[in-house]
């Protein structure tokens, strides 16, 4: 079948690939850029494992084109550290309160919340449970998970938790 | 599970798309996606051509004139949900729209595929319904065309739009300055389909009488049920819990269909329950349970 040019940033950094337009844009992320953080469970919209963010905001990877990320900017959970022997303070607060067992759903948690954080600093738990509606997790519960992001919300406007004294103490 | 092979098209202005329309046999317009790309992926749909009308950048935008309201059909749900103008204006957008599928949903959803998409249990079609929405579609042959809301419903999932026709904007009645909404939905899980909604606007007098009800029910056929009977009978009168109660009670003359989820008449029952909660909340009165 006919392939289409597309050139689009991922994680900062500009990339150029021939793809079928049928192919969606998380399959694209991880067949053809190898980028295998973002996951698919339901490929219809139901689950949120695929989420990443375009133009900064959350969407389902599953139900978008690669072909229509043309020009635009995608984030993935591979973009969040800031290097590889580093967490962001969010993926650390999750690790301290458990907000993942298998991980399965963990990278489209994490960018829906990268998104939410932007937009609202200082969110309230009901408000967190709204946005944490659209992703699945079968095994946590979300209690850890809801847990987590208050924490990496006061983290990210500078309040000291105990996951950042962790990492003064501890930088692995 | 992944969509079958298409020709995909991406054209940068209305003009455009409407002459691809025009041309290709079994075309479909790809807007926000969110309900269009789970079927071509199910293979429920499978299209020759896509049309992606998401770079024309003249579809998109928000205005409110006087008493209207203005959406040009790419508007994202997320763009109106979070209209800062319009959470003062008709707070029953931001309310309604909060039930519309998920933050990551709306951020691609838009205002004219959910239109166009035409599910019974859609929101955005009750709000349109209550708000005596005019549809505009154009095309190539026939030009622009507006469709009142009212006959707007052909039957399940099938809005009265032709093959060659474009969904370009929605025009919506506001209501005046002093009014109260409620809106009250049942699904399985938030954000989920509706099982069933109801939503109500009221107008008041100064001596608290109100002046114009508005009631909607969606789910419950295959386009958004205004319940007029309802509506007569609260006009004029004070939100009193009896007339409340009687007015969520005329639900209960309309047939209900049972489906995989719910009997009959377990949605005959949801849609007095659902109304009686949108109106005690429209008139500012505390919620029961029942
Ligand atoms: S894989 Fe995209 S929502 Fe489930
Ligand atoms: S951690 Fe296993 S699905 Fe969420």
């Amino acid at each position: 079948m006919d392939q289409t040019i597309i050139t689009l940033t991922v994680n900062g950094t500009e990339v150029t690939q021939p793809v079928e337009p049928r192919i969606c844009l998380a399959d694209f992320l991880r067949g053809q850029l190898n980028l295998t953080g973002t996951h698919l469970g339901c490929e219809h919209g139901v689950c949120g494992a695929c989420t990443v963010l375009v133009d900064g905001r959350a969407v389902r990877g599953c139900l978008m084109f690669a072909v229509q990320a043309h020009g635009l900017k995608v984030e993935t959970v591979e973009g969040l550290a800031p290097d590889p022997q580093q967490l962001n303070p969010l993926q650390r607060a999750f690790m301290k309160h458990h907000g993942l067992q298998c991980g399965f759903c963990t990278p489209g948690i994490l960018m829906t919340m990268t998104e939410f954080l932007r937009n609202n600093p200082a969110p309230g738990e009901r408000d967190i449970r709204e946005v944490l509606s659209g992703n699945i997790c079968r095994c946590t519960g979300y209690e850890g998970i809801v847990a987590a992001v208050i924490e990496a919300a006061a983290e990210m406007r500078g309040e000291q938790t105990e996951s950042s004294l962790l990492t003064e103490t501890n930088p692995t | 599970m992944k969509a079958a092979p298409f020709r995909y098209h991406r054209p940068a202005t209305q003009r455009e798309a409407l002459e691809l329309l025009s041309q290709c046999e079994n075309a479909k317009i790809l807007a926000g996606g969110q309900s269009l790309v789970p079927m071509m992926n199910m293979r429920y749909v499978m299209a020759d051509d896509v049309i992606d009308i998401n770079r024309i950048g003249a579809l998109t935008g928000i205005a409110i004139e006087d008493d209207h309201l203005l959406v040009g059909a790419m508007t994202r749900q997320s763009d109106l949900l979070n209209h800062q103008e319009l959470k003062h204006r008709a707070p029953i957008f931001a309310d309604a729209l909060s039930y519309v599928g998920h933050m990551q949903t709306r951020n691609r959803g838009t205002i004219g595929g959910s239109l166009a998409h035409m599910d019974p249990a859609s929101e955005l079609i009750g709000l349109a319904s209550m708000l005596d929405a005019t549809i505009t579609v154009e095309s190539i042959q026939r030009g622009r065309r507006e469709c009142a809301i009212s006959t707007f419903a052909k039957y399940y999932f099938t809005p009265d739009i032709a093959p060659d026709e474009l969904l370009t904007e929605v025009r919506f009645a506001l209501p005046s300055g002093h009014h109260r909404h409620g809106f009250a939905e049942f699904s399985q899980r938030h954000g989920d389909f509706a099982i069933v909604g109801a939503a109500a606007i009221f107008e008041t007098d100064i001596d608290k009488s109100i002046s114009k009800a508005r009631i909607v029910l969606i789910g419950v056929d295959a386009g958004p049920v205004r319940l007029s009977a309802a509506e007569n009978i609260l006009t004029g009168q004070k939100p009193t819990p009896d007339a409340l109660r009687a007015a969520a009670e005329t639900t209960q003359t309309l047939e209900y269909k049972g489906d995989g989820l719910v009997s009959a008449d377990y949605r005959k029952r949801l849609a007095r329950i659902m109304t009686a909660r949108a109106l005690e909340q429209a008139a500012g009165q505390p919620q029961r349970g029942t």
